[in-house]
């Protein structure tokens, strides 16, 4: 569960956290773009290091720290897939650029989960909702959405639950084959989405009897508007896209191999 | 014998729901755990087969400490049923869900069979056997979960609030069902906010409080000492604040049960006529 602890919010004041949700949601879209078309290691590189200084600002470093942590087995996942189907590829051979490419597909990973992770940790549910509700989507899109993003940590905590009633009849979760052990999550799941789906249908009659819907339109408490900040992030993200095209279509990118001067010999097995 | 010795818990997020609880229940006690919420009963009670294991201090299940054995090994003696039956409900039939346990423990396919006919009468399920559990009522989902854990009979059992959402008939059949065990020499903890339930039953009492044990004793004394009430948030049985408010009058103080009342009043009253 620890990759979801890096999605929690927490409620603290920060620069980047008063940032315009709609802005901040535009500039993680643009590193994901930058990060999609690069394939080599240094431009990613420089778009992980890019993140730190926002991860400092907001002063969340101990929640990124953590979902970083939470990302490291599908990272590693990742390497490995990448490594062994190159390596098979390139004639069971192990070489420095098959090495620097399966490092660059797992560092596009971190990068995806770090952008995200930024995202999700400096902005609030309710700005969520109030950023999707000012972009014109229904309000009902909305509602749901930021709904499902509130009740994640209340199905973790029930899913403990879960856990706990169905270890006190005996369950070991840990024990058997591979096979086995996934069906051992039967009797977690099961309980979890039952009571997921009931929780929806006592929410919406809850909702409805407190007449939800009741007005065509509605109007919010509070309106999103861009300050100076958001000005400058608009100004950051363009930077970096048209950077990125730039260097992709007109500049060749050096390896890591070339800049360290062939360190690494082919080898073959 | 359940042996705490000054157990200290701290949840991960910090919050310290045990502060120095120690206590001993004998084989074949009756206890009630008593207390506000967040007073940290049921995170007492879950260190008991072993789900929680303690910051600081020793829980012992017959001699053995349970940070030793896996929660697995230990529920096979400490049955507990939890709160909510929806947080365990997952079978396609009653029957299956209280067969769950017993597979678990690898018991074999002859004895599930009885032991599941057994536990379905006991708790007046036998009509439910084929039915999915999803499809009863809250206090037959309850009652599918008690029987779930009472099938594979373990030594101690342990309900958590095991009165909510029951109508009082179900209620006189838990008192019903509690004194059958009692008899069987099981060991049953209750943790409960029914006071009148437990002055029906008239157990052992503890009444907890900010994660410590402020009172152990007789539900007789506990129930009808207001002070200590207080401070676990508990008001006496109705029947005891009749009786506390008529102490002027020469009435006993320690009553709880209405027959008891019942006697004391006639001869109140007899004493008056004469």
């Amino acid at each position: 569960m620890s990759v979801f602890d890096g999605l929690k919010f927490r409620r603290v004041y920060s620069p980047i956290h008063n940032l315009d949700p709609r802005i901040k949601f535009i500039y993680v879209c643009a590193i994901f773009t930058t990060a999609i078309i690069f394939l080599e290691l240094i431009p990613l590189m420089i778009l992980f290091l890019m993140q730190v200084p926002f991860v400092i600002l907001a002063g969340v470093k101990r929640e990124w720290l953590r979902s970083m942590r939470g990302a490291t087995f599908l990272a590693a996942v990742i390497f490995l897939t990448n490594f062994i189907f190159s390596f098979i590829s390139a004639g069971y051979i192990v070489t420095a650029f098959n090495l620097e490419h399966a490092v660059a597909m797992t560092l596009r990973f971190i990068v995806l989960v770090e952008s995200f992770s930024v995202f999700f940790l400096t902005t609030s549910p309710d700005h969520l909702g109030l950023a999707l509700e000012q972009t014109h989507i229904p309000y009902e899109f909305c509602f749901a959405f930021t709904t499902a993003v509130r009740f994640v940590p209340v199905l973790a905590e029930e899913a403990q639950t879960i856990m706990d009633a169905q270890k006190a009849r005996g369950l070991e979760l840990e024990r058997g084959n591979f096979l086995k052990r996934i069906r051992n999550y039967i009797p977690i799941l099961i309980p979890l989405i039952v009571s997921a789906i009931r929780r929806s249908l006592e929410l919406a009659e809850a909702m409805e009897s407190r007449a939800w819907g009741a007005t065509e339109s509605r109007t919010n408490l509070y309106v999103l508007k861009m300050h100076r900040g958001d000005l400058v992030l608009i100004v950051i993200t363009v930077g970096i896209l048209a950077l990125a095209i730039y260097v992709r279509l007109f500049l060749g990118i050096p390896s890591m191999n070339d800049i360290l001067g062939r360190f690494f010999e082919p080898q073959y097995f | 014998m359940i042996e705490v010795e000054n157990v200290y818990f701290t949840y991960p997020n910090g919050v310290e729901a045990l502060k120095g609880a120690s206590l001993k229940i004998k084989n074949g006690d009756f206890v009630a755990i008593m207390g506000e919420n967040g007073a940290g009963k049921t995170t007492l009670v879950k260190h008991f087969n072993g789900l929680l294991k303690a910051t600081r201090g020793t829980v012992l299940i017959d001699g053995v400490d349970t940070t030793k054995v896996s929660v697995a090994k230990l529920a096979r003696k400490v049955g507990f049923v939890f709160q909510n039956p929806d947080s365990q409900l997952f079978s396609e039939t009653v029957e299956q869900e209280i067969a769950f346990g017993l597979k678990n423990f690898g018991f074999k396919e002859k004895t599930i069979k009885s032991r599941v006919t057994w536990a379905l009468k006991l708790l007046d399920l036998a009509q439910y056997r084929k039915t999915s559990p999803f499809m009863l009522s809250g206090g037959e989902r309850k009652r599918v979960a008690l029987a779930s854990v009472l099938a594979w009979n373990p030594k101690i059992l342990i309900l958590d609030e095991p009165t909510i959402g029951q109508d009082h008939r179900q209620k006189e059949k838990l008192l019903q069902f509690i004194l059958q065990m009692k008899t069987q020499r099981k060991t049953i903890i209750i943790v409960t906010h029914d006071v009148e339930f437990v002055a029906e039953c008239n157990p052992r009492v503890l009444l907890m409080r900010q994660g410590k044990i402020t009172a152990d004793g007789e539900a007789r004394k506990v129930l009808t000492n207001p002070e200590i009430l207080i401070q676990a948030s508990i008001v006496p049985p109705q029947i005891t604040q009749i009786f506390l408010r008529l102490s002027d009058f020469g009435l006993p103080k320690e009553v709880i049960d209405i027959y008891e009342a019942r006697e004391e009043l006639l001869n109140f009253l007899e004493r008056k006529v004469k």
